[in-house]
């Protein structure tokens, strides 16, 4: 799961960053509205973890600007101020959630994958498919109850795939889910784990639709 | 000083009134007195007289005359039925006549007219009056202690009602002081029943004039402290906002240097918790100084001071801080032998913050220069990136951070500086220096 996290206090942003990536999200980091909106743009997050104080706005202008242009992300705000008026404001703004600071990581992480779950409409906090079953909070892969090891980008591209099964997702797409703007990647790093992954659950786990992408097989199929 | 107004106003009214009654009594008592002793006497003289006039027309003998108590309708059982004494004496000075109860002493030895002499004791006031023809002196006294008995009498009884009256007047004094001090007590009353959190006005329509300026003045206060007390909510809140993000921070560093299994993670985290700390801290120091900011303000009083000397010691913890890059703390020459008179608090939290965001704001190796320019300002300049033109206004807002921002900056320094700069009436002036660097100038009124 892709990440933007928006603060502008270096050392909270860095811990954000560090603490989501240690949680297996793939993180990045704005430290502005502008750098937010535009990155934003570029799209491909799956959830946006939004201060208030920004100094060349506030998180609310944010909100309003992405959900104004159609933009669902969705989005949990951290507020400082943890009054009634301003949660208010900011679920009213658009927001989906929101958490007082300072908070634990690993309530930042579990809200985010309760967002994204909730906004692929899922009902579980786990993901199965075709006797393969993920457990994000955990980062464990087993497949017919017995523990597969992964690698941590190999479990997120599998977790990319198993959110949508049947669906087509690039390479430039599972990049992005794999690295934040600041990891260089690997131009066939892509390639290697998907061959890890078969390696581990079968040649026929991914299937490869030439010219555009990769994508799991429908399950029952 | 008599402390109650109530208590104070009752005794000048009483002693006012008392002064007035005893003044009126005396006034009555001398005057009831020269009355008293004008028609008295005027009897005395009308009885020798008389008394002469009779003995004259023969219609009395001297030799056997007894005098009966004069004619005068006198209550028999009055204390003046005795009044007038008479004598009737032969010019060779024998007794001829006396009216009954007479001394045998002879009332007065003098010559016609009136005279006051003591006999056994008694005080008497006589008229003397001599027949020519029968060759004798009509003497008719008086008794003094009667007429004083007269005169006290009438004192007394002006005097008596006073018994009664007196008490009751003060009670009426009492009330009627408590009755006017009414709309007072309304007021304390009122006062004394708010909280501690009403500040409302009280209202003024209704008080009495005199009252009026209290109160304009406690609305006054009340508006003030109201304002102060917002103030400091606003900036606690404001506080306990700015630190719940440095906390945040913190926690969320300690939580990764506990969980990851990487040594280079660790190490990094817990180095943005030294930072973290220290900016923390440096933030906590900050928001307190705005404080006495505010504070001092109110209390600190102006002196001189000798701006070479006393920059150097405000700073000379920052000297420090910027060798440790290689940089140097100026001090120009334009600072030796200045004296100015300002509030040493004030300008000294001024000038810390300004020297310590120039320090902050410094490159390696760049200096920070102090000095002191002729339209009475203290000027800190460093070598820094400056500010873009479109921050500088807002450079003093607290808790703005710029594009520019040091790693340890709070938002909190140029505000500081801003607010003590106005507390001292002065300005603070922000420019970027050309070709590159920061200035900013406090300007002294």
């Amino acid at each position: 799961m892709r990440i933007l996290i928006v603060e502008d206090d270096e050392i909270l942003g860095n811990g954000l960053t560090v603490g989501l990536q240690m949680n297996g999200f793939t993180a990045d980091l704005a430290t502005c509205r502008g750098d937010a909106d535009a990155a934003l743009r570029s799209g491909g997050f799956d959830a946006v973890v939004l201060d208030i104080m920004l100094p060349d706005g506030s998180g609310h202008e944010l909100l309003a600007t992405i959900r104004g242009r159609g933009d669902a992300t969705p989005v949990l705000l951290l507020t400082a101020l943890d009054t009634v008026a301003d949660r208010v404001e900011g679920l009213d703004g658009g927001a989906d959630d929101h958490l007082g600071k300072p908070f634990d990581l690993d309530e930042v992480a579990a809200r985010l994958r309760a967002l994204v779950r909730r906004a692929s409409n899922r009902p579980t906090a786990h993901l199965e498919w075709d006797g393969v079953r993920l457990d994000p909070a955990k980062m464990l892969a087993t497949r017919g109850g017995e523990d597969v090891r992964l690698s941590r980008r190999e479990f997120k591209l599998l977790h990319a795939l198993m959110e949508r099964p049947g669906t087509i997702l690039s390479k430039a797409q599972l990049e992005e889910k794999l690295y934040g703007f600041q990891e260089g990647v690997e131009s066939n790093a892509v390639e290697v784990h998907i061959h890890n992954l078969r390696a581990k659950f079968g040649r026929s786990v991914v299937e490869t639709v030439r010219g555009v992408g990769y994508r799991l097989r429908e399950a029952g199929r | 000083m008599m402390r109650s107004l109530k208590g104070r106003l009752f005794i000048i009214l009483v002693v006012m009134t008392g002064l007035v009654w005893l003044s009126a009594t005396a006034w009555i008592y001398l005057n009831t007195r020269a009355e008293v002793e004008r028609v008295l006497d005027a009897r005395l003289m009308e009885a020798a007289r008389m008394v002469s006039s009779l003995i004259d027309s023969q219609e009395i003998d001297v030799a056997t005359a007894t005098l009966e108590p004069p004619a005068i309708a006198v209550d028999p059982r009055s204390p003046y039925e005795r009044q007038l004494t008479c004598q009737i004496w032969s010019l060779t000075g024998s007794l001829i006549g006396r009216s009954d109860g007479a001394p045998n002493q002879r009332l007065s030895d003098h010559a016609d007219g009136f005279a006051e002499r003591v006999i056994d004791g008694r005080a008497w006031r006589v008229y003397a009056v001599t027949n020519t023809k029968l060759g004798v002196q009509v003497l008719v006294g008086d008794n003094l202690d009667i007429r004083a008995r007269l005169v006290r009498d009438v004192v007394k009884g002006l005097l008596l009602p006073m018994v009664p009256i007196v008490p009751t007047l003060a009670a009426l004094i009492w009330f009627g002081v408590g009755r006017g001090m009414r709309p007072l007590d309304q007021l304390a009353a009122g006062l004394a029943q708010r909280e501690a959190e009403n500040l409302h006005p009280i209202a003024a329509d209704h008080a009495a004039t005199e009252i009026r300026p209290v109160v304009a003045a406690l609305n006054g206060l009340f508006g003030r402290v109201q304002e102060a007390r917002e103030r400091e909510r606003h900036f606690l809140t404001y506080a306990a906002h700015e630190l719940r993000t440095p906390l945040a921070g913190l926690k969320t560093q300690a939580e990764i240097s506990l969980k990851t299994d990487q040594e280079a993670v660790r190490t990094a985290a817990l180095k943005q918790i030294v930072t973290a700390v220290d900016r923390t801290s440096r933030l906590v120091r900050q928001l307190l100084e705005t404080a006495e900011a505010e504070a001092a303000a109110a209390s600190a009083r102006s002196g001189t001071i000798r701006l070479s000397h006393f920059l150097r010691e405000t700073v000379a913890d920052q000297a420090g801080r910027i060798e440790a890059t290689g940089g140097r703390l100026v001090f120009d020459a334009s600072l030796d032998g200045v004296e100015i008179v300002s509030k040493e608090i004030l300008l000294a939290l001024a000038v810390r913050n300004l020297v310590e965001n120039a320090v902050n704001h410094s490159p390696k190796g760049g200096a920070v220069v102090l000095r002191w320019s002729p339209e009475s300002a203290i000027v800190v300049e460093d070598e820094g990136a400056g500010m873009p033109p479109g921050e500088i206004e807002r450079a003093t807002d607290r808790f703005f951070r710029g594009a520019n921002r040091s790693s340890v900056g709070s938002g909190l320094g140029l505000s500081i500086a801003k607010l003590c700069a106005e507390k001292l009436d002065g300005e603070l002036e922000l420019t970027n220096r050309a070709p590159r660097g920061f200035r900013a100038a406090l300007r002294l009124a």
